[in-house]
């Protein structure tokens, strides 16, 4: 029977020769996921349940990258009690600031989520390791403690939406155009309980930075998982960093799919999404006359050195407008080193810009770029919800970095082409 | 499972920031996470409450991040469970794992106001309005993997009876 690449990669990590949505399934997990907010809960449960060994060293990552560097006592101690457990069981993959960069930029860039995996992470954008044509799902900090303890976790295999990008891409539209433009058009809730899967010509084109953007907001459409089918970007990207063996899955010619929806991308212009939803989307020339006060260009969605160069693009030999903020966060260690290596910094201080260490910050309203009551952000980031960034009474409004950097310039919400 | 209470009704797409705002995550003690609950939907909400209180949601309640901060808020504030026309889907095995009980009702919402009690009986498999005309509504069925978490007292406590079979 025909399966698509998310029930492929399903079937493969139970005893099942095939599974079909619906079904409830027990697979075995290839990496757990936690972070400074999740993991402090899922150790606390993993000990509760008279957890003495977890079921494997190597398979497990802590990252502390949401409030880390410490922001504050609170997050000082939720910080130690992970690096405290991570020390007790020789956790392989547990990452020191200094080593530590936004998880979902810094797993697939350490070769540690590659593809054909099953990956669960207490963290909802965890769904970002689909672009690697691996099966990634953000789960809650119980189930993470159950993957630590076990190996194993419950999974309903989901119906699977294709969608089918037809064209080329317009002069600065990115793959966070993209998926803004199709959770605009479906809705926070479209994809509720299914996979994702994106397909067609414009995306074969697409970077790998561009992919791990999509991939990544596949929650914000309710999906469960999100996926590219892997391909040769797929294959020169890994290459040079995996440790171990990887699979390359696809989708069989026949196999069957909730429903296909057409996406015509020349028609899609580089997107903004206003508060306070993430399907709140339309083109920057219907933007109208919005007052900015800070963009901020960074995330597990568009922090990647790709995301930065494009920045710097639109920011070089130009100044971000009087009085505004403009912020700049690397997501990892090494794309903060690639980035001044290549000379964007120069150009992001020329700029005005302040560059910050990497951290997940301000995109949930950590530190690093907060803002006050009636004060607005554009920004690279995933989510644009009520109090997201800060202030209830704050508002966020969700792009790609040549929006992002050209909104700086502009002091309004705007593209690189009406600057 | 059978039990009642005064209902607080909110909209579509209510995010675990609104449930509970990430700003708050610095802990997770739960009744430091309960004095903050639904505090980005309705700020007076934790004055207004009481235990036994029952939250109605409409559709995609509890979408957005992963936090189980979000579940442990609700059950810590008192609320006794939540009905929505439909959840986002980590927030629904969140509060499975948890024991926080929820339910699937598409007709709820649109029949009750804040301040009205229902009665829910889950066993049976519906919702009254109490003191309202209408039929008692059939909640969506939970499915029996699910019932099976449950009745094992949340997802750790099922994985030690399958280690002790």
């Amino acid at each position: 029977m025909s399966m698509t690449i998310t029930e492929k990669i399903l079937s493969r990590h139970t005893d099942l020769d095939e599974v079909h949505p619906g079904m409830l399934i027990n697979a075995r997990v290839d990496i757990a996921l936690g972070n400074d907010i999740t993991a402090p809960i899922a150790i606390d449960v993993f000990r509760k349940s008279g957890g003495k060994e977890v079921f494997d060293r190597e398979k497990i990552v802590l990252v502390p990258d949401h409030f880390a560097p410490n922001k504050d006592i609170e997050s000082a101690e939720q910080c130690k009690i992970m690096r405290d457990f991570a020390r007790e069981h020789e956790i392989t993959h547990y990452f020191e600031v200094g080593e530590a960069g936004v998880e979902h930029a810094l797993l697939p860039e350490k070769g540690i989520v590659l593809p054909g995996d099953l990956v669960v992470g207490a963290d909802s954008h965890t769904c970002t390791y689909g672009a690697l044509g691996a099966f990634a799902t953000g789960v809650g900090s119980t189930d993470l403690a159950a993957a630590m303890l076990t190996g194993e976790l419950w999974f309903k295999v989901p119906e699977t939406m294709k969608f089918v990008y037809h064209g080329k891409r317009r002069p600065w539209v990115s793959g966070k155009d993209l998926i803004l433009h199709t959770i605009g058009r479906i809705g926070v809730d479209g994809a509720l309980y299914r996979a994702m899967e994106f397909t067609g010509e414009a995306i074969r084109e697409l970077t790998m930075a561009d992919r791990f953007t999509m991939a990544n907001m596949a929650v914000e459409a309710g999906g469960k998982n999100g996926i590219f089918i892997p391909d040769e970007v797929t294959e020169a990207y890994v290459r040079e960093r995996a440790g171990r063996k990887y699979e390359f899955y696809s989708s069989d010619p026949d196999a069957l799919y909730h429903s296909v929806i057409d996406i015509d991308v020349e028609k899609i212009e580089p997107q903004v999404a206003f508060p306070h939803l993430p399907s709140n989307a339309r083109g920057i020339s219907e933007a109208g006359d919005v007052r900015i006060d800070q963009s901020i260009i960074g995330s597990c969605t568009n922090g990647r050195i790709e995301d930065l160069r494009v920045a710097a693009s639109v920011l070089k030999g130009r100044h971000a407008a009087h009085g505004f903020r403009l912020i700049i966060i690397p997501a990892t260690p090494a794309v903060y080193r690639q980035a001044m290596h290549e000379g964007l910094f120069d150009v992001f201080l020329d700029a005005g810009a302040v560059i910050s260490l990497p951290t997940c910050g301000p995109c949930l309203g950590g530190y690093m770029g907060i803002l006050a009551k009636g004060e607005r952000s554009v920004a690279t980031t995933n989510r644009n919800f009520v109090g997201r960034m800060g202030h209830p009474g704050s508002e966020v409004y969700l792009a790609g970095p040549a929006v992002a950097a050209a909104t700086a310039v502009a002091g309004r919400l705007a593209g690189p082409e009406q600057l | 499972m059978k039990f009642g209470g005064r209902i607080w009704k909110f909209g579509d797409n209510i995010d675990t920031d609104a449930i509970i705002p990430a700003r708050y995550l610095n802990t997770w003690d739960p009744q430091a996470l309960a004095a903050h609950c639904m505090e980005d939907a309705d700020p007076l909400f934790m004055k207004k409450m009481r235990p036994g209180d029952i939250l109605i949601g409409g559709e995609n309640f509890g979408c957005g991040s992963s936090r189980e901060h979000a579940p442990i808020a609700i059950k810590a504030a008192g609320i006794a469970g939540v009905v929505a026309k439909s959840f986002a889907r980590i927030f629904y095995r969140n509060s499975f794992n948890m024991g926080l009980p929820i339910f699937e009702s598409r007709e709820l919402w649109g029949l009750v106001e804040d301040g009205a009690e229902i009665e829910i009986d889950a066993g049976g498999g519906v919702i009254r309005i109490i003191g309202g005309a209408t039929e008692p509504l059939h909640i969506q069925p939970v499915p029996p993997f699910m019932q099976e978490l449950i009745a094992d007292g949340g997802l750790m406590n099922h994985i030690a009876k399958g280690k002790a079979k």
